[in-house]
């Protein structure tokens, strides 16, 4: 079979740590089975390959395009609907991409903020107060850098996605199922997933693969992990004080986090059904608290130090309310 | 201002356009109690303000949060809770669930920027139908004084469209002015070409 027969695919991360990237390297030999089933026409992060390329195909020529990475920059988005156009099917790759993810949480801060952050605090080696611009006049000609959108987005935000892949990163087992899926539904070996699926995840919550005990959640303090001194490695983490992601978070990571006497900390995402994952989390440590008393409630919230941070960790761009008020209204208005 | 222009004004309703805000505000009551209290203010003719729009729930320990953030998401000012006190529950104990979920929820969209005065939480046994009007009155001022909320639709809006650089235009950040578009002729884009 000649490169051209076989069909395109395209791995391209936006605003992202490149995880994802390794996460895909970490399917050991299967690599090479991508390698022989697909033509792959980008990829930044492994192999050379220029947008003018991409560009030059016609619409729909790509099969399968991954976008791990949430759209940060004008050059992202852009670089997304140009992906969008060229592919058969758009697979959102990863947290950053379907909910946000880390980068995210940058919508609780304006852009004011975040660049004061990066640009002007003490540490910082910046005499001339030098920020980023979006154009800049060099001897040459005017040079033009991506231009910083004022909230992250989540790809499907931007573009219609085809599929979903979650995690941060995704397991490496979980990348092979979902490709393997997709090369069989090329292939006409296998059934094409239906639109909006979520590929190489479980369809249950993180508890249910989870192999602690469970037994009447009661919880009269919320601690962190470096206040407890020893964990019980067969009861329940919630059940022990310690605030675990488990009861929203989607299945398929295997509950390893758990597994190894750490709390869950979401990053499969919503499990099936939940509309907006901090909210139903919300909705589950407030239901097993052990108070009546507003005092006593407070007392024992107090020890979630950062419910923002606890509840929407990963998936903020993607929630409802989408950012906090600050990423759209300046101070003091 | 004289009294004719006062007059003039408020004919042409430039005026109340002006001065007056009147909020959203989401009501959540129970069907034992809060809504019972509600039907009793009506039927007694009491009166409260028209800002609350409510809505039954069969219990307050029915309320997901998710109901007040997607609340907040499409345009509320504020969202009032309200069940029976607690040790009155029809269900037993769920207003205490409620309860927990109010005071976790107020600290979560404090670190949101969501002042705490706009979710609150009142309770209100079905013969409280006064009691219960002159609370979502106590609230309606409390918002008023706030001022709107103004969560931006733009941020639910799906895909292009979405003048996401106007908005921060509005809001007086920074002047950096927003790149052409290019969508409008996507593969001559040669800026984003490497």
């Amino acid at each position: 079979m000649s490169p051209s027969a076989k069909p395109k695919l395209a791995i391209f991360g936006a605003a992202s740590c490149g995880g994802c990237d390794v996460a895909i390297v970490n399917i050991h030999e299967h690599i090479v089975d991508v390698a022989n089933a697909f033509d792959i026409v980008l990829w930044p992060t492994v192999m050379d390959g220029k947008y003018s390329d991409i560009e030059a195909l016609a619409d729909g020529e790509i099969a399968v395009t991954l976008v791990s990475g949430s759209m940060r920059t004008d050059e992202t988005i852009h670089l997304a609907r140009l992906l969008r156009r060229k592919s058969q099917f758009m697979v959102s790759f990863g947290s950053c991409a379907g909910e946000g993810c880390i980068p995210g949480l940058a919508n609780l801060s304006s852009r004011q903020e975040i660049l004061d952050t990066a640009f002007s605090t003490p540490s910082t080696d910046n005499p001339e107060g030098l920020r980023p611009s979006w154009e800049f006049g060099a001897a040459e000609g005017v040079l033009h850098l991506p231009e910083f959108e004022p909230l992250l987005r989540t790809l499907d935000q931007v573009v219609d996605v085809d599929y979903t892949i979650p995690g941060c990163p995704p397991e490496s087992g979980q990348i092979w199922a979902a490709l393997e899926a997709v090369v069989k539904a090329l292939n006409g070996t296998g059934p094409l997933p239906p639109k909006g699926s979520v590929l190489g995840a479980g369809e249950s919550t993180v508890c249910d693969e989870c192999g602690r005990k469970r037994d009447v959640k009661k919880i009269g303090r919320f601690v962190r992990i470096q206040q407890v001194a020893e964990i019980d490695p067969e009861l329940c983490l919630l059940e022990q004080g310690l605030p675990c992601n488990g009861p929203a978070t989607r299945s398929g990571c295997g509950a390893l986090c758990p597994a190894a006497s750490a709390p869950c900390i979401g990053c499969y995402g919503a499990a099936p059904g939940v509309i907006d994952y901090g909210a139903r989390l919300m909705s589950a440590f407030a239901s097993v608290v052990d108070a009546t008393e507003p005092a006593e409630i407070d007392r024992v919230l107090d020890g979630i130090a950062d419910p923002v941070g606890q509840f929407y960790r990963f998936s903020l761009a993607g929630s409802l309310l989408r950012s906090g008020r600050s990423a759209w209204q300046s101070d003091g208005e | 201002m004289s009294v004719q222009t006062a007059i003039a004004s408020e004919t042409t309703g430039t005026v109340s356009q002006a001065t007056t805000f009147e909020p959203v505000i989401i009501g959540f009551t129970c069907n034992w109690c809060s809504y019972r209290a509600a039907d009793l203010a009506g039927t007694a003719r009491t009166k409260y303000p028209p800002n609350v729009r409510l809505i039954r729930l069969m219990c307050s320990g029915r309320l997901d949060p998710t109901f007040v953030l997607k609340a907040f998401a499409e345009g509320a000012d504020a969202v009032l809770l309200t069940g029976c006190h607690p040790g009155e529950c029809h269900y037993i104990e769920q207003n205490y669930k409620a309860l927990r979920r109010y005071r976790l929820l107020r600290r979560t969209l404090e670190g949101m920027g969501i002042e705490p005065a706009r979710i609150q939480l009142v309770w209100a046994s079905a013969a409280e139908g006064v009691r219960l009007a002159g609370e979502i009155a106590r609230v309606t001022e409390e918002v008023r004084a706030l001022g709107p909320l103004n969560w931006p639709k733009d941020l639910l809006a799906e895909v292009d469209g979405v003048d996401l650089e106007a908005a921060w235009a509005a809001t007086g950040g920074d002047s950096g002015d927003p790149p052409p578009e290019s969508d409008a002729n996507p593969d001559a884009a040669s800026e984003a070409t490497r």
